[in-house]
């Protein structure tokens, strides 16, 4: 068949594939389960979700999520940066700070969910407090990562061009050099993060949020609508991951097109 | 004035098992301003550590470098250098690459993008200028990293087997064009390489170093007519005196 060019039909075996799992999931809910409290079927959660969307909390619910989100998200860059730089760049600084983030980095960030109320209360803040904890160690090493791998020759050729302080160095060769690896560490940051949010709003810090409604729903029993947030949950996660890849990538990283094939 | 006066350099590393290991040794050597200087020696000779030393970017262990009366410490704006392995920082286009240096003095945008282009049109690469490295060949490459160290008006431009990395032709026209930069822009080159043909094509004069520890072993003055010719005899002979020199067990090339 060469009717359509490769990449068409490629794509459309993707909808095809995606049209062929609904079919099924329609299948197994209506003539095998039989209960949609067990597995709500594809057209009780469309039904679900045109009532949300009536009933208004959908947006309200994606905004505050988004703030938990950038809170912790922001506050993971302006403090897993500075230090990946550093302990990248300072060798003595690496081995000061390097025991003890290595001792905190294993914990996982849910467990950290107690002293998030504790020290924050039932906040917003509270909720971007564990996704900051899940957050900022991706950034982090990949940024001392990034920082550790510069090719020495880049370090030299500046110096013989009159870049010689540590401030100039980082600035002009260091971090733009490290940039790609800061970036892919920022966007597994930010997958992290997300996956932080659902168990972050559990512990009511708010009245709205997506995952917030996500147990809302659930202790209600209507699984049908948790469905729903399930959804925007993954569809939101995915267009981030697309800004990175898709924006990031050719706009700031353009000059790596035609290294990697 | 512009002369480059180098005394009793010598460099020793201690290596990990404890033992002193000489890279350079006692060498002296006085290389006048636009003199063209060929450091010819076998890998892990020590002639890159010679050559790191001059850049400011080694310190020697003992003996010092003087240009112009001031002795060399560290890197220095009066030299630069061109690196065997590629150094263009792939995150900045080729006019941004070769305004580097003038950006790092604080040389207004529009006054470097001036000084840039005119280097950049020296080695020919004028329509490149928006290109980022990676979209270069290695011989393109190598000449935006020529165009970057003069951009700074350097005195003495140090070459670290710049063109070691290239295919034969493309190596051959490196040369020549090296050679016609170096005659419109008067600069003293200290070029190290471990190939004869490229040495004696390239040189006013050959400095043979032994291997290992690396000091001098002979000076040879090359006195043919410019422009050379690869071909000839002449050449052949220059050639062959040089190869029957690195042959003798004292300055051997193992």
């Amino acid at each position: 068949m060469k009717l359509f060019g490769k990449k068409i039909s490629d794509r459309w075996l993707g909808v095809l594939a995606i049209l062929l799992s609904l079919l099924l999931w329609q299948a197994l809910a209506s003539l095998v389960v039989k209960n949609p409290f067990i597995l709500p079927s594809p057209i009780d959660v469309a039904t679900a979700f045109l009532a949300l969307i009536g009933s208004g909390t959908i947006l309200k619910d994606i905004w505050v999520s988004l703030i938990h989100f950038g809170i912790g998200l922001g506050t993971a860059l302006l403090i897993g940066i500075p230090i990946g730089i550093a302990m990248g760049w300072f060798r003595g600084i690496d081995s000061f700070l390097d025991p003890v983030i290595e001792i905190i980095r294993p914990i996982p960030p849910l467990a950290w969910i107690p002293f998030a109320i504790v020290w924050f209360g039932l906040t917003n803040a509270s909720a971007g407090f564990v996704i900051f904890i899940g957050a900022v160690f991706p950034i982090l090493i990949n940024t001392y990562s990034g920082f550790r791998g510069i090719p020495r020759i880049f370090v030299e050729a500046g110096k013989m061009l009159g870049c010689t302080s540590n401030g100039a160095l980082i600035r002009y060769i260091a971090f733009p050099s490290a940039l790609p690896q800061i970036a892919a560490g920022i966007r597994i940051a930010s997958g992290v993060g997300w996956m932080c949010l659902v168990a972050a709003e559990l512990f009511g810090v708010s009245k709205y949020g997506l995952g917030q409604k996500l147990w809302f729903f659930y202790n209600l029993h209507q699984m049908d609508s948790v469905v729903v947030y399930m959804l925007l949950l993954g569809m939101i996660g995915l267009f981030f991951d697309w800004l990175f890849r898709y924006y990031i990538d050719r706009h700031f990283l353009r000059w790596r097109s035609g290294e990697v094939a | 004035m512009g002369d480059l006066v180098i005394r009793n350099l010598t460099r020793s590393f201690v290596r990990d098992d404890g033992e002193l290991l000489t890279a350079v040794e006692n060498i002296n050597l006085t290389i006048r301003q636009e003199e063209f200087i060929c450091v010819l020696g076998p890998s892990g000779c020590g002639k890159t550590t010679f050559l790191r030393m001059v850049a400011g970017l080694d310190q020697a262990t003992s003996g010092e470098i003087i240009l112009d009366g001031e002795e060399i410490r560290g890197p220095n704006p009066k030299i630069g250098i061109v690196f065997q392995e590629y150094s263009l920082f792939p995150w900045r286009n080729v006019i941004d690459n070769v305004a580097f240096g003038l950006e790092m003095q604080g040389i207004e945008r529009e006054e470097r993008y001036r000084i840039a282009d005119q280097y950049l049109d020296l080695v020919g690469l004028s329509q490149f200028r928006a290109s980022y490295p990676s979209e270069l060949s290695g011989g393109m490459k190598q000449r935006v990293a020529v165009a970057r160290a003069l951009a700074l008006d350097p005195v003495v431009l140090l070459m670290d087997e710049p063109f070691g990395a290239l295919d034969a032709q493309t190596r051959n026209l490196l040369q020549k064009e090296l050679l016609e930069i170096w005659e419109k822009t008067k600069k003293t080159i200290i070029f190290v390489t471990h190939s004869v043909d490229e040495a004696v094509f390239l040189g006013d004069r050959l400095i043979v170093l032994t291997s290992r520890p690396g000091s001098i072993c002979e000076i040879v003055t090359i006195d043919l007519d410019r422009p050379r010719n690869r071909t000839s005899i002449e050449f052949a002979k220059v050639r062959r005196q040089v190869l029957d020199l690195i042959a003798q067990p004292k300055c051997s090339l193992q």
